[in-house]
């Protein structure tokens, strides 16, 4: 059966890798041969792959607002970021892009999140094996499915910390266990990453899956690294990992419909949003 | 939510409540009505009706219509496709009170066949069939389901089960909905594996029970 708290995944990791402990909970799950599982997350990894190789710079969504930016991040010079960072931020606009134009995305967790994991994982195609980043995959699904089980992964349930919040929160566990994290630095990574969106709101503009969701896509992604950096470094967290969870299902339950996906609230309701609207 | 509900579905965007689930109910519809509608009127409501347009809530609808799975890379195009193999589609605005946020009613004809299906689609392109023809009739469509509508009149639901039982039919859930009393009575049961063509058949040919409709997904 599927992890009811991260506390139960490592202690099913403790002697098995995690992703493997993942695989095999999911095998016993849905009564399928590993094969079957396999091909199941190898298919999303190369949607994921097509999805940013078949971007078009020159398309716009239906409303019009969103489109473009990921060429432009391709584009530009560098000034903060070494190119891993840049392709990092150009590949979460480019997913979240595409989503908006609908072309075929992973939701991972959601179809608005479904950038970071595509922006952290597909710049490491180089350093890293497909394999390696398929067993990445199975990593975030497992800590997602502990986050999906206490708390929400839905927009108009938790605001958007459940979706970019809850993408973040996976991503750095897999980029945490991809450099030989231990299991107890992945989970670190995870809270971390959830600590630091928790209260994000779900406000977008005319109820439409572009603004902000597109550019917040890069947040998660850029938050995920840094957890992951710092759980590589032996930095911990004080609360753990099943606490910050169940914290962001509290403060998801405290956010007023306004800030769940109603696109009532926040940027959505600015002048300018609103003018958007009536246009 | 299984795994590959987190990571995963493979859809065509924008949205999972607002796209994917309404092919899943397209499809669904398609299904129960036996084949690509001929004539379509689909009516939107909620906040399907309010943002439906940018997130190609219509096109998805069409899409399902058309037999497309949520990751088909046609959807966009969908009005197209159903205007080149002659669908008639009418769109509209509906308020339906009462129902879930993102909902829709579709009325669909094929030949001399009718079905108006009322349904939500519940996040995550999970959906639910609200209502079959003016009937209430609630199910997921995600494990094998029967929908039989038979006469309101005592016995009906212990033979239909006894039948089942007797084919080695393991029932996970029943639901039961009437018109009103003497009138109508539409059964929905829902089951862990197939349910053979043999026995729909036969339940179908039980006096009382007026028609047995079946759906069964393969699972994406
Ligand atoms: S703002 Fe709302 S719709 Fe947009 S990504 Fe965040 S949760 Fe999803």
């Amino acid at each position: 059966m599927a992890f009811s708290s991260i506390e139960a995944l490592l202690t099913a990791a403790k002697d098995m890798p995690l992703w493997e402990a993942i695989l095999r909970s999911d095998l016993e799950d849905r009564g399928v041969e590993q094969a079957d599982s396999i091909e199941k997350m190898t298919l999303r990894w190369q949607a994921m792959v097509a999805a940013v190789e078949g971007y078009d710079a020159c398309e716009r969504s239906a409303s019009g607002l969103v489109g473009g930016d990921g060429g432009r991040m391709d584009a530009a010079p560098r000034h903060y970021v070494d190119s891993y960072g840049q392709q990092v931020i150009a590949t979460a606009l480019k997913t979240g892009e595409c989503n908006a134009c609908m072309k075929r995305i992973v939701a991972a967790p959601t179809a608005g999140a479904s950038g970071v994991l595509p922006a952290v994982l597909i710049p490491l195609r180089g350093r890293h094996s497909d394999e390696e980043l398929i067993r990445a995959l199975y990593v975030a699904a497992g800590f997602g499915q502990v986050i999906a089980t206490r708390a929400s992964i839905s927009g108009a349930e938790g605001g958007c910390q459940a979706e970019i919040g809850s993408a973040s929160g996976m991503a750095a566990a897999a980029l945490t266990d991809l450099q030989g994290g231990s299991p107890q630095q992945c989970a670190d990574a995870c809270a971390m990453a959830l600590q630091n969106l928790l209260g994000l709101v779900c406000d977008p503009v005319g109820g439409l899956v572009e603004v902000p969701c597109v550019q917040r896509n890069v947040v998660g992604a850029v938050n995920a690294i840094a957890a992951a950096e710092m759980a590589l470094a032996g930095i911990g967290t004080v609360i753990p990992c099943d606490e910050v969870i169940d914290t962001m299902r509290a403060v998801g339950d405290a956010l007023p419909s306004s800030l769940r996906e109603t696109g009532e609230g926040g940027l959505a309701a600015t002048p300018t949003a609103r003018r958007l609207v009536l246009s | 939510m299984n795994l590959f509900e987190i990571m995963g579905p493979i859809m065509v965007g924008p949205s999972s409540s607002h796209t994917a689930g309404a092919v899943r109910i397209g499809f669904i519809a398609q299904r129960l009505l036996g084949g690509r509608p001929d004539w379509a009127q689909l009516q939107l409501s909620g906040s399907f009706a309010a943002t439906g347009k940018g997130h190609g809530t219509d096109r998805a609808l069409i899409a399902g219509l058309l037999g497309m799975a949520p990751d088909d890379v046609r959807i966009p195009m969908s009005h197209h496709i159903a205007a080149k193999e002659g669908m008639e589609v009418e769109l509209g605005h509906i308020e339906l009170r009462g129902a879930h946020p993102n909902s829709v009613l579709l009325h669909l004809s094929r030949a001399d066949k009718r079905l108006s299906l009322q349904a939500a689609s519940l996040g995550g392109g999970r959906v639910r069939v609200e209502a079959i023809d003016g009937m209430e009739a609630r199910f997921s469509g995600e494990s094998p389901t029967l929908i039989i509508r038979n006469e309101d009149r005592p016995g009906m639901v212990g033979e239909v089960s006894a039948m089942l039982g007797y084919h080695n039919m393991n029932i996970a859930t029943m639901q039961l909905y009437r018109a009103h009393r003497g009138g109508l009575a539409v059964m929905v049961l829902e089951f862990d594996a197939p349910v053979p063509l043999m026995l729909r058949q036969t339940l179908e040919h039980l006096p009382g029970i007026c028609s047995v409709t079946y759906l069964e997904l393969e699972g994406t």
